[in-house]
């Protein structure tokens, strides 16, 4: 769900309406055509990026999760965060060669090519409650691969977690058949940072 | 083995935390993993409160932190006390317009950096990294907060490895870490 639209009630709203005007649209990058949603100017911003966890914490909290799963790395920025505030383990999710260790690899395919996803062999337990955070979800490549990650290793992913989510999510609300929480649509407009 | 800054109860529970993998990235070196101190929410909520308590209240306007694992501390650090975040990374991962620090490691360079307009003159900085080895890393951070003007108060670290000598590195800026450890390289 689009915390923005669905029901969120008028606190929240200015909240997200601040968090929302935080976020720096920078054209092009990585490549032409791109309108990169940076989330770097959000944690400039000490009251939206606390609002930011907040949110999701407040959505967590009762929900019985053990395990936030931080996609690397500003996943790990909003995760580890998240995962102090509801009382979880904070298990990150790595490009390859980065986790010391026995890992388990996920690979995933890119426009052009493919990646890769690790998680560390016994981070996490069977049947255990997992939340997946990254700061934008576009086509799902990534979430999709960590979804795959954690349920190898037997756990249950209850949702994916999100700052920004791209339109078309509004439509099919679900990714892999895991449901999203995200807070926000892209920004359109260059605010001229 | 390592050894305790002095004597909180929640340093010896830190310390166990910490796994030891041998021959990672390469062979003779013994890698500090504080993957497995996250998965202990008390010890993980402890070792930011160590920070915390130490740096709330003392006019600290920016914690900057080193991709990646310094993402994972920094973040609540900066939480914590009101102080804004700021991601110190690789080339090409910040988009927009950034200013870059080259280091010298064992083998070759590598480069970090920072983006432009994200600290201010005179603002009061951490730098918060999991680990300070040869001090290499947190030298280019310090240099590129030094370079647009801020203070850098003090260096952040979980983990030191003393017989490296990072701390040596630093030109007299202060360095806090809460566990130290010898013999991890061979």
């Amino acid at each position: 769900m689009f915390v923005l639209e669905n029901g969120a009630n008028k606190g929240e709203d200015s909240r997200l309406q601040a968090i929302s005007e935080a976020i720096r649209v920078v054209p092009h990058f990585p490549k032409q055509g791109i309108m990169f949603q940076d989330i770097t100017t959000l944690l400039l911003d000490p009251k939206a990026f606390k609002d930011t966890v907040d949110i999701f914490v407040d959505h967590y909290r009762d929900m019985d999760i053990s395990v936030v799963a931080g996609v690397e790395a500003r996943g790990f920025i909003f995760g580890s965060s998240i995962a102090i505030g509801i009382g979880a383990k904070f298990v990150p999710l790595c490009k390859p060669g980065k986790l010391p260790g026995e890992v388990i690899s996920e690979k995933y395919v890119l426009e052009y090519g493919t990646d890769c996803l690790e998680m560390h062999v016994g981070a996490v337990e069977p049947c255990e409650r997992v939340i997946i955070m990254d700061d934008l979800v576009a086509t799902g490549g990534t979430l999709s691969a960590a979804i795959r990650l954690l349920e190898r290793a037997g756990a249950e992913v209850v949702e994916c977690a999100c700052v920004i989510g791209l339109s078309d999510l509004k439509v099919r609300r679900k990714l892999n058949g895991k449901p999203l929480y995200i807070l926000l649509e892209p920004r359109q407009v260059e605010n001229g940072f | 083995m390592c050894a305790y800054r002095d004597e909180d109860p929640r340093l010896h529970d830190l310390k166990t935390k910490i796994r030891v993998v041998p021959n990672f990235p390469k062979p003779g070196i013994m890698f500090q993993d504080i993957t497995t101190l996250l998965l202990d929410p008390k010890a993980f909520k402890n070792t930011i409160d160590m920070f915390v308590e130490r740096y709330k209240g003392k006019n600290i306007s920016v914690v900057a932190g080193i991709e990646a694992r310094g993402f994972i501390f920094g973040s609540p650090i900066a939480l914590a006390i009101g102080a804004k975040f700021v991601p110190m990374r690789k080339p090409k991962k910040l988009p927009g317009k950034v200013i870059s620090q080259e280091y010298i490691l064992e083998y070759g360079r590598d480069c970090l950096e920072l983006h432009v307009g994200a600290v201010e003159h005179g603002e009061r900085a951490l730098v918060v990294d999991d680990l300070i080895a040869t001090g290499g890393t947190l030298c280019a951070a310090m240099d590129l907060l030094e370079r647009v003007g801020a203070e850098v108060v003090e260096c952040a670290c979980v983990i030191e490895l003393p017989e490296l000598k990072g701390r040596e590195r630093l030109n007299g800026k202060p360095l806090y870490v809460l566990v130290e450890c010898f013999e991890c390289c061979q």
